[in-house]
Formats: C-alpha cells, structure tokens, sequence
C-alpha cells in the first residue's frame, strides 16, 4: 500500500513539537549538537507568539542561582512543595542546569533584574527558600528565542497541529500525523526522534465567566501533547494532582503574588487580613485560599492599597507590560485602582500543568518518556513546579539525548493503513454537511468538568460525570465543522474529551487525600503514606482501555529532615494570642 | 440537524482606516495564537472572525499602524 498524493510526507531528523517555551530551545539545542541534522519545529499557532510566554514573562520563579540556594535545597523545597511524590533526580537534572541557563538567556539578551553590584537580584517567595528572579523587561523573550531558530536553520512549520503520533514495529516513536489549520488537509512528518513540547492542558475545566477561552493557561494548550502521548501508549503521571491556580477574578489570569509579594502585596480575606504564610503557589496554599473563599471571611483579595505610589507603580509597570498585559484594561474598566482598593480574586478552572502543579506526561532527568524516541519538556511533561525555567532547562536537555537518539537511527517504514484510517477520521468532521457545532460539544464537555470532577472530589460525583463524559464519545461522529478552523476545533475537542477522561480516571485510582486543593477526595479526606506513597501512572492498556498503575517513588537523592517534610502542611496564618 | 446563528460582540477591533491588510500585511494575523483573525472578504482588511479571544494582546502591540484595539470580551469585563 502507498500514501495517496493527497497526504505528503516529510522526513525530518529531529521532529519538536510545539513552539512556545521549551520547543524552541529544544530545537536549539538538536542543531547545536548536530548542525548537519534537519530539526523541524512544529507549531499550532505561528512561533513567534505562541505558547504560555506569548507576551514575555515578568520573572523567574524557580531560579537556582549560588549565593541564594542550591541544588539541594531546590530539591527539597519542591519534594515538600509535592507532598514527597517526586522523581528527585528529575527535580536534581533541572535545579544543577538551573543557573547555566540563566546565563545562557542573559547572554542572547534576555533581561533579568540586578542589584546595584550587577548581581542577580533575588527575592524570597517560597516557604523556604529563595528562587524569584523578576524581569521586568521580559516582554521579549519569544523575539529573542526566535532570533536563533533564525540564526540555527530549523525548519518551523507553523499552523499545522499534531494530532497524531506514529510509532514504528519496534515501538518507537517515528513522527506524527498533523493537521494544516488554514487548508484542513493532513500530512505525515517521519522523524528520527520526537520532542513534545506543547504545553498544559489548560481547556479541560470552565472558566467560572463562563467564556470557553477566558482561560488560565493560552487556550491553543488544550492537551494535544497528552493525548497523543496516551494514544502512541506512553505513561502519563500525577492527572490527579490538577492544576488550579489562585487569580484575578473573571480576568482569570494570574495576580501576581510573585511579583508583588517582594514588594509588599500579599493575599488577604475580606477583612484585609493575611490568612496564608507563604504566597507560592501548592496545593497546600489553594487548600487554605479555597476554605476563605468558601467561609465567611471571603473572598479573597489582592492587597496593595497600603503600598507607596512609587511601588505601586513599578507594580503596574511590571504587571501590565508583562506575560498578561490587558490585565491594566480589564482593572481600567472596572475603574480598580490598586492605590484605593483591594483586587477581588478567585481560583481558576482545572488543567494538568507541570510547570506549576505536577501532572504529565512521564519523563525521567533525560526527558525520555516511557516510548522509546519521544521526549517530553515544559507544561506537558512531569518533572513538577517546573515554570518558564524549567520548561527551557528540560527543552535543553531533551534537543541534547533527541540528537544523540536520531543520530544512528534510520527512517521507519510508515503504518500506512494506520494513517490513512486516521486521516478519515481526522477530517470527518468538515465532510458533514451537518452535525454538532465544536463550540457546543467543547462547552458541554467543559461544564461536565467543572459540575463533577473539581474538587472537592466525591466518587459517585466522579462516577456520574465519568459517565457523561464518556456517552459524550457517541457525539464525536455527529461532530460538524463548517471550515479548516472549526475543524482545528474539533479536534482539540477530541483531545479535551481524552482529557477530561484523564482526570475522572487518575483522580478514582488515587484513594486517598494529597496535595492539598489538588486532590482532596472527600470520601478518603486523609493522607496515606502507607498505600499511596507512589505515583499514579496512566495509559492505554493492551485492551485500548484507559488504566492506572502504581510507579514507587524512586529513592531520594536528597534526603529531608522531619521540619523539611512538613513545611508545606502549616500555610494558614496563626491567629495571635 | 438545524442550526441557527447567534450574534456575539468580539473583543478585537481593527479600525479600517489605519488597517494595512489589503496592502498585503499579515501581522496580526500571524501572530494570533487562536487563529482568530482573518481577512474580511468584503473591505480586504483583517477582523475577528471568530469569538476565541484569550485578551493576550499580540495583534495588538505587533500591529505595525496602531489599527487593532484588544478590549476585554464582554462576559468578563
């Protein structure tokens, strides 16, 4: 059998997969390592404003730097920020290149603030340690990232979204099947090595406006890069530990306690009074936010209005130039001054996120996921809190071993069968001349979510929604797309679909309480060390259903004292005597 | 299976006059991470085809005329 005219294919070496964060210096780095490789990045959206950093990022959140922390204290900030179900020598790979990144984005021109001796001007946001580097000039890092795509010849291909990844007879990964959002055709890119990095799944849950892109994370992340992991069979990891973040009210972005916090903004209750110790973002920290706005001291607030005005400025500097810059309009509409008023807040929808919580896509200190030849960085993939760092870092470290992998591999023998069946099913939806509109289908998918899988989580909640979701499968035949967009639409509804799955799935199997808000099971309200001190692995079993499994938690490299422990379980303030 | 049409203001101006589209620019179309703006058929210029608008503001800030305006949607303004 041979591919029809209708569906080229490209061969590439080094196939990455999404352009925002960790895609580019993924591609980066496979040329450095091999300038004779072709290295192709693809990208949904177009590269140069793709992704979470879209806008620029106004700092560092998880900065390694000599003098502040170490390696070592990093690890364990984390292990305990986790509630200890961390891969360390994942989190160890990340904090060791931590710095030498830092330099390596200083030296192409990425600002990063310093004192008045020229050092890296830290400031303290965890509980523990010290790791918030501000960049109050970061609205140019994806000018920056996309100056050396340039300057290294990867080939970037924009507008096409993977849908599918291909695997060869041995079970290796060899490409993908992508779909071109502007034509509504399909191809085939036949790889030596893939890397995903496409980002969060950030469209599973509603947002509470009730507008379906009024998300957390940039809505392009809606858990591409997960399902296509869970359909070529790799692991996913920790779907239970959800995202959910504390943020603007209706803005739904974030507010920023990060940036403010250094500066003397903090987090407070109706009655302008602190209630949480420590502003960096855990499970632990969204328990405690969640019970204020739930109780009679909410909601909760962002509180500047004591501040100086010329903090206030370099705080509206920072904020409204910086990674979510219309959060200045929306404030401006509302007629919200930080100088006279407190900032409602709220908390966000769920998502998998590993750049802030844990759950992803598997991956070990080299990127590697549980397929051979697929790599996984940034959002999508497990290694937890990683943020804008580590998303670079692990980009680095995956384009490294994806190079040396591809490097003695031949080209793989397609499965034409397999991606002839796939291109029917991928273009179903615009053959219709009539059906469900992908708008519909992803709203009532989306509110599913939100009516039966946040927390707090019940079983029989879980179960009805599970089931709701699932009937939801007999839609997909009746979905309709009218143009090559709506059809990118239904096909991202697709993934939300296995998403939403992903979530019911994991969140059952873990019978027990962790991670504060993340995963509070209010029919196993308690934390078991005893049994569920392990990841929650997910996959596709041998019968095409979707399972979990227990991984051990691997020996820590790092060892933590009993304070260190349990730092994370005291987030609300004491009330004085 | 019957449909029907519902009106939606969208966040994204273009103001026509300074828009550039019909001279060949692309910028703000390119940029746009949903993929939300097209060229409008009728005047050649760009404008929000589609009400999937994350306020992220590229369009805007990449617009070489200063033509396109990013207001917060209205159900969260």
């Amino acid at each position: 059998m041979a591919l029809p005219d209708d569906i080229p294919v490209i061969d590439v070496d080094i196939l990455v997969i999404g352009g925002g964060t960790a895609g580019p210096m993924a591609a980066v780095t496979a040329k450095e390592n091999n300038p004779d490789a072709k290295v192709m990045l693809l990208e949904k959206a177009n590269v140069k404003r793709s992704g979470a950093i879209s806008m620029g990022m106004d700092g560092l959140n998880n900065a390694v730097v000599p003098g502040h922390s170490t390696p070592e204290d990093y690890v364990k900030e984390i292990t305990t920020a986790n509630d200890g179900i961390v891969l360390q020598d994942g989190v160890l790979a990340y904090a060791e290149r931590s710095f030498g990144m830092i330099q390596k984005l200083d030296s192409w021109g990425v600002y990063f603030q310093k004192d008045e001796t020229g050092e890296f001007d830290m400031k303290k946001v965890h509980h523990l340690g010290t790791y918030v580097l501000p960049m109050p000039e970061g609205h140019n890092v994806k000018k920056i990232l996309y100056r050396r795509l340039r300057r290294h010849r990867v080939v970037v291909e924009n507008r096409l979204q993977a849908i599918r990844l291909l695997k060869d007879k041995t079970g290796s990964a060899c490409g993908c099947i992508a779909l071109s959002t502007r034509e509504g055709t399909v191809s085939v890119i036949r790889a030596k090595a893939v890397i995903m990095c496409t980002g969060a799944a950030g469209r599973i849950g509603l947002p509470a406006s009730g507008y379906l892109y009024g998300t957390y994370e940039n809505p392009s992340n809606c858990g591409d890069g997960h399902s296509m992991a869970y359909h070529v069979g790799a692991e996913l990891s920790g779907l239970e530990c959800y995202q959910i973040n504390p943020l603007l009210k209706d803005y739904n972005g974030p507010a920023c306690a990060y940036v403010t916090g250094p500066l003397g903004g903090y987090t407070a209750n109706a009655k302008g009074d602190r209630f949480i110790e420590c502003d960096y973002w855990s499970g632990q920290m969204m328990m405690e936010f969640y019970n204020e706005l739930q109780g009679g001291n909410g909601p909760v607030f962002l509180k500047l209005d004591h501040l100086a005005e010329e903090t206030i400025q370099e705080i509206e500097h920072v904020l409204h130039t910086n990674e979510r810059p219309s959060r200045g309009r929306f404030h401006d509409g509302r007629g919200t001054d930080y100088r006279s008023s407190m900032v409602e807040m709220h908390i966000s929808e769920i998502g998998f996120c590993a750049g802030h919580s844990a759950s992803g896509v598997w991956i070990n200190e080299k990127g590697e996921t549980t397929v051979p030849g697929l790599y996984g960085a940034g959002d999508m993939a497990s290694i937890p809190h990683s943020y804008m760092l580590g998303a670079f870092v692990y980009g680095d470290i995956c384009g490294e071993n994806a190079a040396e992998y591809a490097r003695d591999r031949e080209f793989a023998e397609l499965d034409e069968a397999y991606i002839l069946s796939e291109r029917d099913r991928i273009l179903a939806p615009l053959k219709r001349t009539d059906g469900i509109p992908p708008n519909q289908f992803e709203y009532k998918l989306r509110r599913l979510v939100n009516d039966y899988l946040q927390p707090p989580k019940v079983t029989k909640k879980m179960d009805i929604g599970l089931a709701r979701i699932m009937a939801m499968e007999a839609d997909i035949p009746l979905l309709h797309a009218r143009d090559p967009h709506e059809l990118l639409r239904a096909n991202e509804a697709q993934h939300i679909l296995d998403c939403a799955k992903m979530a019911a799935v994991a969140s059952m199997y873990r019978q027990e309480s962790r991670w504060g808000l993340y995963h509070n099971y209010v029919d196993y309200p308690q934390t078991n060390d005893a049994d569920w001190f392990c990841h929650v692995q997910l996959f596709k079993d041998d019968n095409n259903q979707m399972t979990c499994k227990k991984r051990p938690v691997k020996p820590y490299v790092v060892e933590l004292d009993e304070h260190e422990k349990t730092a994370y379980q005291q987030m609300r303030v004491q009330q004085a005597n | 299976m019957p449909t029907a049409s519902q009106n939606t203001l969208v966040p994204v101006v273009v103001d026509d006059e300074k828009c550039i589209a019909d001279k060949g620019c692309r910028t703000c179309i390119d940029v746009c991470p949903l993929d939300v703006l097209w060229i409008n058929e009728k005047t050649g210029k760009a404008h929000m085809k589609y009400d999937e608008c994350w306020y992220c503001m590229p369009c805007e800030a990449d617009c070489p005329t200063d033509a396109v305006t990013v207001n917060i949607p209205y159900l969260l303004s």
